[in-house]
């Protein structure tokens, strides 16, 4: 395959990089300068300060309660998410009682996955917006359940006791049905001989997941933790549409202080890059250990 | 497989125990009356907020205050006419679908190009052109989002769908490229050697022999794009500021959201997101498998 490749090589590559390097790479190779420079936006103005803007940051209480904000979200998020999906998705695949050892799906898994699924096809412009309404003290439908059955209805969003966690459960809420599809998928492919076998062992249900289906699907659960986690470290669309960050920044997250920081009322576009490299690091280091603490061999059924 | 082994015993499969059988079943029954129990559950949290919206954009303002779990006494489709036409739903739509047309085509046929040769072709500094081109799926947008606000003002292209569609295209490209060359690796060699042979020149390789058989992975990829691009809202909040004639579909329902808030017009803004959620509903129902198959492939390489 040598005859004649470079002019191939050439026109497919240099277009796709020209568009990479200009809009992607530039951008981020300067937002690590502009990080070093006190620049305030629309003027030219802008001077090198060092890692003034670093030092800043750790004063910064803004920015330490939207970082603690998304550590409570990190922690919990994925944990939340991994759980309930690994447990609708053994239900699905094997909570039948089909057949002599059961290895089977329920009846109806098939339309379970449709629901399941479809939050994670919605843009989460209208999971936010929905939900926003779904809280709202007076019209929402879950004040409108809450005073059916005669208990008190909160203001959810409007309480600073509350904001952050109504946002949290919205989080889990559009990103169960993914797992539970994505697991499914992999506990498919595990061999049903291997479930008869411990079954007529006498293994009972909570043995053979945590015994044969986990490890099994170590490598999907993985990945599943670092897209979670990633998603975590962000939370800009629900946050921003939902509470704005508020009640009295309650519940904001490093995204939306970024976003603000740059694009509120002030421009301060060298601070904001430097809370931006943070993000970076912080995205970075949490793919870095998750696949170092959860490295395994990967298995083949053969 | 080396972690099951020990826990399997070959001889139970073919000599199974009638006695350990019953006790077995019975566990199974309860269990399934649970499990029915948590799924109908969970399915019924994620299929009611989705009819309360239909059932509520069908009401008045008046009823939708006085009752949020009453069914609306008549149908009220004038408020999808208003969320259409007056709070510009449809100029949206319109708009969102000129932007993903433009963006998808194009990251797909630089993401095909690209990986097709990084996948198919041995020449100099080729992985650490492929590395730095990948590289970019782990940053955050937001590190970028600063300068590229000025790379677009600069290059004139600030508030229009053009750069909308090119930096689209430009931030899909790296999971594009890291996904379409895995595929393209895993595509036979000989078929394209028989056609090298046979005096197919390079160009008629790809786009005849190369590109027709890589189509299940250029679906996959295809739809994972499509929804990332649909669903944007960061990017054009950010690059399409100003006239509200051009905002894509994200950007016309947050305003109309906005606007609701002080004008009081739930029907509406219930209305706008119906009209942006039956499509969606339309399209994955019909293509619910490969929708399905496509995201979650997308997420596991």
């Amino acid at each position: 395959m040598r005859h004649g490749k470079y002019p191939l090589i050439i026109s497919f590559l240099v277009p796709p990089l020209v568009l990479y390097g200009v809009f992607v790479l530039s951008p981020y190779l300067q937002a690590f300068q502009i990080s070093t420079t006190d620049w305030l936006g629309y003027s030219a103005q802008a001077d090198p300060v060092g890692l003034a803007n670093f030092r800043t940051l750790l004063h910064d209480g803004y920015v330490w309660n939207a970082l603690t904000n998304n550590a409570v979200l990190l922690a919990l998020v994925p944990v939340i998410t991994i759980a309930l999906g690994l447990f609708f998705a053994t239900m699905l695949t094997m909570g039948g009682r089909k057949g002599s050892a059961g290895v089977s799906g329920v009846r109806g898994t098939a339309v379970y996955r449709l629901v399941y699924f479809f939050p994670q096809v919605l843009s989460v412009v209208i999971i936010a917006l929905l939900w926003k309404e779904i809280y709202h003290p007076n019209s929402g439908l879950l004040n409108g359940a809450l005073r059916a059955i005669g208990l008190p209805a909160p203001t959810w969003l409007g309480d600073p006791r509350t904001a952050f966690w109504c946002v949290l459960a919205v989080m889990v809420w559009s990103n169960v049905g993914f797992y539970v599809v994505l697991f499914g998928a992999a506990m498919q492919a595990i061999p049903r001989d291997i479930y008869e076998a411990v079954m007529l062992d006498g293994a009972s249900r909570a043995v053979m997941l945590r015994r044969i289906t986990i490890p099994l699907l170590w490598d999907t659960v993985q990945v599943a933790w670092i897209y979670l986690a990633i998603a975590a470290l962000d939370g800009f669309i629900l946050v921003q549409l939902m509470t704005t960050g508020g009640p009295n920044f309650s519940s904001d997250v490093i995204g939306l202080r970024m976003y603000d920081t740059a694009f509120g009322s002030e421009t301060k576009f060298g601070y904001a890059s430097a809370i931006g490299v943070v993000m970076f690091f912080l995205t970075l280091s949490v793919a870095v250990l998750a696949l170092r603490a959860a490295r395994r061999d990967r298995i083949e059924y053969s | 497989m080396t972690t099951v082994d020990k826990a399997v015993d070959p001889g139970a499969v073919t000599a199974p125990d009638r006695v350990a059988d019953r006790p077995l079943r019975r566990e199974l029954g309860v269990a399934n009356v649970f499990s029915h129990g948590f799924l109908l559950l969970w399915a019924a949290l994620t299929v009611l907020p989705l009819v309360w919206m239909v059932l509520s954009s069908l009401k008045t303002n008046s009823e939708i205050l006085a009752d949020p779990w009453g069914l609306p006494g008549a149908l009220h489709v004038d408020n999808w006419a208003r969320a259409w036409t007056k709070a510009h739903i449809g100029q949206y739509f319109f708009n969102s679908a000129v932007v993903v047309a433009g963006s998808l085509t194009l990251t797909m046929l630089f993401g095909a190009t690209a990986a097709y040769v990084f996948a198919r072709y041995e020449f100099r500094g080729r992985q650490v052109v492929y590395y730095l081109f990948v590289g970019g799926m782990m940053f955050p947008v937001f590190l970028a989002l600063v300068p590229l606000f000025f790379v677009v003002r600069s290059a004139g292209l600030f508030g229009t769908w053009t750069g909308l569609i090119l930096v689209y295209s430009a931030y899909s490209l790296p999971f594009t490229v890291f996904f379409l060359t895995a595929f393209f690796r895993t595509l036979s060699t000989s078929v394209a050697e028989a056609a090298l042979i046979d005096g197919c020149g390079h160009f008629r390789l790809f786009f005849r022999v190369m590109l027709p058989m890589a189509r299940p992975g250029l679906i996959s990829v295809g739809i994972f794009n499509f929804l990332s691009h649909w669903n944007q809202f960061l990017l054009p909040q950010v690059l399409m500021q100003g006239d509200e004639s051009k905002w894509v579909l994200a950007q016309g329902l947050n305003a109309l959201a906005v606007n609701q808030g002080y004008a009081g017009d739930y029907a509406q803004l219930f209305a706008g997101l119906t009209i942006a959620v039956l499509p969606v509903l339309v399209v994955y129902v019909s293509f619910q498998r490969q929708i399905q198959a496509g995201l979650t492939a997308g997420q596991l390489k």
